[in-house]
């Protein structure tokens, strides 16, 4: 009985561990590359500030293509539709409260 | 008498069309914990707001740059990295129907997870300690809600993690249990995607 819902989360591609393992090193390399650029101080505030959020937005990927299956399930993908919905509420809080916090600074 | 090849098809039919119906089931209770954490992503993205906003605020009192320790922070990164990796190994061997190491990933995986929770309780510790508390100015606020909310969410996720391993040593790999794996894998790498933003955002920026 257990053996027919076997298929319950899993999709058909072959599982090994390679994959997990690059994503790993990836992980890896861009928290490490976001480390160093600051600590170096190769670029001034601004572009430092950019390129680490950069870094830290790919680990995002990272997550959700090596480890977090995003790809699998049939169906349309609605897990798809979810992330970039919360994706433009996300930017839509940070950036916007940011924005007009800084708009309130400069009316002080 | 015997069974007519009608009703045959159609019990076999039905069972089909049951096996179907709880294989969509889990699915959509998979999908339903993605919906879950967009939502979380939304109470992360609100504290992230207010800490971008209020991170300057420091009345008087300690700033970022004065209080963060990065090597403790360093050391919480690799940790949380090296889990969400275990994590993600757990549920390889889950689908190799592997219960013992998929058991023994777990545990892996709930040990860094101590780890992390041990160095940041520390950390507020230390940070108390030398005066900076909760109250003590808006930047600290936004920062203590910012990263405890993180730090809670671990801990319920050690505490989920260790409930499924009971029921995979006493009920092994089934339709159930695997997705019970499957999602708190997904709740953990996700708060591995938050923790890197916290990096970034709170102690990188922060001492820059």
């Amino acid at each position: 009985m257990a053996g027919g819902h076997k298929h319950a989360a899993q999709a058909n591609h072959h599982e090994s561990p390679k994959m997990y393992i690059n994503g790993y090193i990836l992980s890896l390399v861009l928290t490490v590359a976001a480390f160093w650029l600051v600590l170096a101080h190769v670029m001034s505030t601004t572009p430092l500030v950019i390129t680490i959020l950069a870094l830290a937005t790919l680990q995002i990927f990272v997550q959700l293509f090596f480890f977090m299956h995003v790809k699998e399930g049939e169906g349309p993908n609605y897990h798809g539709m979810a992330l970039i919905l919360g994706a433009i509420f996300i930017i839509t809080i940070v950036f916007g409260s940011i924005w007009i916090m800084s708009f309130n600074a400069q009316v002080q | 008498m015997s069974m007519t090849v009608n009703e045959v098809v159609s019990r076999f039919g039905d069972r089909r069309l049951h096996d179907d119906h709880d294989h969509d089931q889990e699915g959509m209770k998979i999908l339903g914990f993605w919906i879950f954490l967009v939502s979380d992503c939304l109470l992360f993205a609100s504290l992230f707001a207010t800490f971008l906003v209020l991170r300057t605020h420091i009345a008087g009192g300690p700033s970022g740059k004065e209080l963060f320790e990065m090597p403790g922070v360093t050391a919480e990164t690799f940790a949380l990295l090296t889990s969400s990796f275990t994590s993600g190994l757990a549920v390889m061997e889950m689908r190799r129907g592997n219960v013992k190491r998929l058991i023994g990933w777990l545990i892996v995986t709930a040990l860094l997870g101590l780890v992390f929770v041990g160095l940041e309780i520390d950390e507020f510790v230390k940070m108390v300690s030398e005066g900076a508390t909760i109250q003590h100015s808006a930047f600290l606020s936004a920062f203590f809600t910012l990263v405890g909310t993180h730090g809670c969410h671990v801990t319920l996720g050690l505490f989920w993690m260790t409930a499924i391993m009971f029921q995979l040593a006493r009920y092994g790999i089934n339709a159930v249990t695997q997705r019970k794996v499957f999602i708190a894998c997904l709740y953990w790498h996700f708060l591995d995607v938050v923790w890197v933003f916290l990096f970034t955002v709170v102690y990188l920026m922060g001492v820059m």
